[in-house]
């Protein structure tokens, strides 16, 4: 069906061309799942634009090879003859579902345009096929979803359009670049089920590109695994898997968190009976915001993101929240780092922040430091990062200026930096790299408890190991607590103490890592965990957990909040909300 | 908590001091900013020693500097650049029409972006109340003309040139404002001031260190497009009659007493006109340079 045989893609820069796809050759049969997996800077994304001649113009290009789609050399072919068969014959979905719809035009509009595009389907009939693809997709309702916009539909509705915007036409190849990268487990394992349905049912050819290997173990039949822009292992999904060859395919398996690989520590350290103070205390958190709407711009509804949680942190503990996308846990953790306001009460140390004065309460504050998701937008890329991490202990008037250096220095060696990267700035460093400078800052105050908000999610997998790895020495040297933020469910298993599932603003399961996940009480919880692609290809599933409906919202209107959750203790510590 | 962890770690020589030196060095290496900087200081230095500069006073009616029939001179070797409709020397009256201009391009234009730099930051950062209401007024201000506004002022102070510099800020301020507000609030969305104030950072420093140097290159930009801006519109008022009263020479009011001869005598308008063009661009020259040399992500990865 396609042929890619001796593909090389080079990027003009500053220093002349660059090959970042070098010499690439595959080939893909009719109703086959093909992967490629690597790690940023790959070339798998520059793989799948050549292929639908996207290139970024004008300083990318295809330098050598051929890409044979039956008898037709892609590659060959001019920019009109190229538009025919995109869309047509080659059908892509990008990664972003909030970015690759059009904000302003309805979906139905969308649809339809793709479908008289290319075919010679007008008005009725276009609109029919348009229906038939948004149902083949499971949308409900189809009909009157043509008329909303991509703003009223949820991240996994809008990626089902795509898919259906994809598929409508029945094209020959389809390309998925990371499409499940963006959506929450419950979401992705939905969608992934979907791609595949649809592939059985249409024979479409998939070429899905990712860095997820719970995702390839998922849906591959074959897999290339690509670094540095080469093929560096290519063959079945089992050999891959069982038998890789090389020894970067054995890095990147063994760098997957896994789930039900839970540490023997965890038990170890919870059995302590002295239980010591702890370092945080949260009792019935609530963090609303308001909507204005009507004439008079009154409030008349407000989103209740976060509602009554409670937890403690013990010091040396950590605790994580999971829960998908909106559930409030980011917001717990801002309201905790003092970047929202709250009402509650929230005590570092014993103190109740509630009571301090300014100057108090910026001293207790010392004592919570958080580390952000993206660590390209947490540094002020105009401030050399030794400042950066400097700048806590200046701000809080922290020793002299040469016991600061030192500190600092002491820190970027801690963390694995050297010292003479003090006086560079943030962009001259790597995602991990900076994630790095982002926990030696946090550590200069040597602060009781770490806040990381999705701190290894954008990371790559080798590169999230090696800073949890870090994260975990950090915290047996210090003894520092960490509120873990995550909505994966294999990280935060390897990771956490503590585990508190969040559902719309509420924790509907709280208990000791071995307790949640070797033993799930509530359904939600059953669900993320069962949602969890395993990197594994002999245990893949044939059916993924289905959500029958939307996700409930957190906008409610005035006088109507949501009724509380209670919690009941099923043995053990371990906390079930009734359901 | 002030113990040092590592005593003997190697110690780096202190940033600042390094940087503050590299600024000019590096200026001084970008051959256009050296042109922009000489022009600035051939300009400053021609108005400052004007007296010295020239043989004529520049509001005196000179005999012989009009032709038997009254036209003015063309450039030639009395009057190099040639005399104005009163027989004035014009070269005179450009060197020291520069101290007028020059304190209308750098004070008023200075004051104008010091206070459109406040209202927008303090606006584009605290929001709520008070960004609303002085974004309306900014608004309001936009609305008003312009012109309008710096004649009712002008009206109620005596005209000087102090005044007409207040005037030009007062009026010119609210551009700057506008954009650095917009700059401002999108920058206090990022997640970098968030990790500021998780780690104390008080509201001064977060705005003197974090976000001043990020509306840097917009200020800069806006304070040269300015120059040329204000330095005309100081033109138009005297040309209104209520801007530097003559005989006192600027550039704009040279261009403004001498535009409908243009014809006739083009050097009148040429030369002031090229003044405040090479003003101009200098301060752009300059002012490109420095934003890139200021912005650290400009220079080559290590």
């Amino acid at each position: 069906m396609l042929t890619v045989s001796g593909l090389t893609v080079s990027v003009r820069g500053e220093e002349g061309e660059r090959a970042v796809v070098s010499d690439l050759s595959f080939t893909l049969a009719r109703g086959e799942t093909l992967c490629i997996a690597g790690e940023s800077g790959s070339g798998k994304s520059m793989t799948s634009l050549a292929i639908m001649g996207l290139l970024p113009q004008p300083q990318a290009r295809v330098s050598a090879g051929s890409i044979r789609l039956g008898d037709l050399d892609l590659t060959a072919l001019s920019e009109k003859r190229m538009q025919a068969v995109r869309g047509n014959r080659v059908a892509m979905i990008f990664q972003e579902p909030m970015t690759s719809l059009n904000p302003v035009l309805s979906i139905g509009r969308q649809l339809i345009e793709a479908i008289e595009v290319h075919t010679n389907l007008s008005g009725g009939d276009a609109r029919a096929r348009a229906i038939e693809a948004l149902k083949a997709v499971r949308i409900p309702e189809a009909e009157s979803r043509l008329k909303q916009f991509p703003h009223e539909l949820s991240g996994g509705m809008r990626q089902r359009v795509m898919i259906a915007m994809a598929l409508a036409l029945k094209p020959d190849v389809l390309i998925a670049d990371e499409p499940t990268t963006a959506l929450d487990v419950t979401v992705q394992g939905e969608v992934l089920e979907l791609l595949r349905d649809l592939q059985r049912e249409q024979g479409t050819a998939v070429i899905l590109i990712t860095h997820d290997m719970g995702v390839v173990a998922e849906m591959a039949d074959r897999v290339i695994i690509m670094r540095n822009g080469r093929m560096i292992e290519q063959g079945t999904i089992t050999d891959i898997f069982e038998r890789p060859q090389v020894d970067y395919t054995r890095e990147l398996l063994g760098a997957v968190p896994r789930m039900g690989s839970g540490r023997a520590v965890a038990s170890g350290k919870s059995a302590e009976p002295a239980k010591p103070a702890a370092v945080a205390e949260v009792r019935e958190l609530h963090v609303r915001f308001d909507l204005h709407g009507g004439f008079f711009g009154r409030v008349t509804r407000r989103v209740h993101a976060v509602e009554g949680v409670s937890f403690s942190i013990a010091p040396n503990e950590t605790l994580s929240l999971v829960g998908e996308s909106g559930c409030g846990k980011s917001t717990t953790a801002k309201a905790l780092a003092g970047l929202l306001p709250y009402s509650g009460d929230i005590a570092i140390g014993g103190r109740n922040l509630a009571g301090l004065g300014r100057d108090e309460r910026k001293a207790v504050r010392r004592d919570i430091q958080m580390i952000f998701q993206d660590p390209y937008a947490s540094l002020d890329p105009r401030m050399p990062v030794g400042d950066l991490v400097a700048e806590p202990l200046l701000i809080h008037g922290i020793g002299t200026p040469k016991e600061r250096t030192d500190r600092v220095a002491a820190l970027f060696e801690r963390v694995g930096l050297t010292v003479d990267q003090m006086e560079r700035y943030p962009h001259e460093f790597s995602g991990g790299q900076r994630q790095r400078i982002c926990i030696a800052r946090a550590l200069a105050l040597r602060p009781k408890l770490i806040i990381a908000d999705e701190s290894v999610s954008a990371l790559d997998v080798s590169v999230q190991a090696r800073v949890l790895k870090l994260l975990k020495e950090l915290q047996s040297e210090f003894g520092v607590a960490y509120l873990f933020i995550s909505h994966d469910m294999a990280v935060v298993e390897n990771i956490s103490d503590k585990v508190a599932v969040m559902y719309l603003g509420q924790i509907v399961e709280m208990g000791r890592s071995e307790q949640v996940f070797a033993n799930p009480r509530h359904p939600y919880t059953k669900r993320l965990i069962e949602a969890v692609p395993v990197p594994d290809p002999a245990r893949r599933r044939t059916r993924f957990a289905r959500l029958d409906s939307e996700i409930a919202s957190p906008v409610r209107r005035v006088g109507d909040p949501p009724a509380k959750l209670l919690l009941q203790d099923v043995g053990d510590g371990h906390l079930v909300a009734a359901h | 908590m002030t113990t040092p962890i590592a005593p003997d770690a190697p110690i780096t020589a202190p940033m600042p001091a390094k940087r503050r030196v590299g600024v000019l060095g590096r200026l001084l290496k970008r051959p256009l900013a050296v042109i922009g900087l000489i022009i600035i200081a051939v300009t400053v230095l021609g108005a400052i020693f004007a007296p010295w500069l020239t043989a004529y006073d520049p509001n005196e009616q000179l005999f012989d500097g009009l032709t038997l029939e009254g036209a003015p001179l063309p450039p030639n070797a009395a009057f190099w650049l040639g005399t104005d409709l009163l027989g004035r020397d014009l070269l005179t009256r450009i060197l020291y029409g520069a101290r007028t201009s020059l304190i209308i391009g750098i004070v008023a234009n200075g004051a104008a972006l010091f206070i459109g730099t406040l209202v927008g930051v303090t606006a584009g950062y605290f929001r709520g109340w008070i960004g609303g209401t002085l974004m309306r007024f900014t608004d309001l201000m936009m609305a008003f003309p312009a012109l309008l506004l710096a004649i009712c002022l002008a009206a109620v102070f005596q005209p000087s040139l102090w005044i007409v510099a207040m005037v030009i800020a007062l009026v010119n301020w609210v551009q700057t404002a506008r954009v650095v507000f917009t700059e401002t609030s999108s920058l206090a969305e990022r997640e970098f001031i968030d990790a500021e104030r998780t780690i104390g950072a008080s509201t001064p420093r977060i705005l003197f260190r974090h976000i001043l140097p990020h509306l840097l290159p917009t200020i800069i930009v806006w304070g040269t497009l300015g120059i040329s801006t204000t330095v005309l519109l100081e033109a138009t008022l005297s040309y209104l009659g209520i801007g530097v009263q003559p005989p006192t020479a600027s550039w704009g009011n040279i261009i403004f007493e001498n535009q409908t001869y243009f014809q006739a005598a083009p050097w009148l308008v040429f030369f002031p006109g090229a003044a405040i063009l090479a003003l101009a661009l200098a301060f752009n020259l300059v002012g490109d340079a420095l934003r890139d040399i200021l912005d650290p992500t400009q220079r080559g990865r290590a």
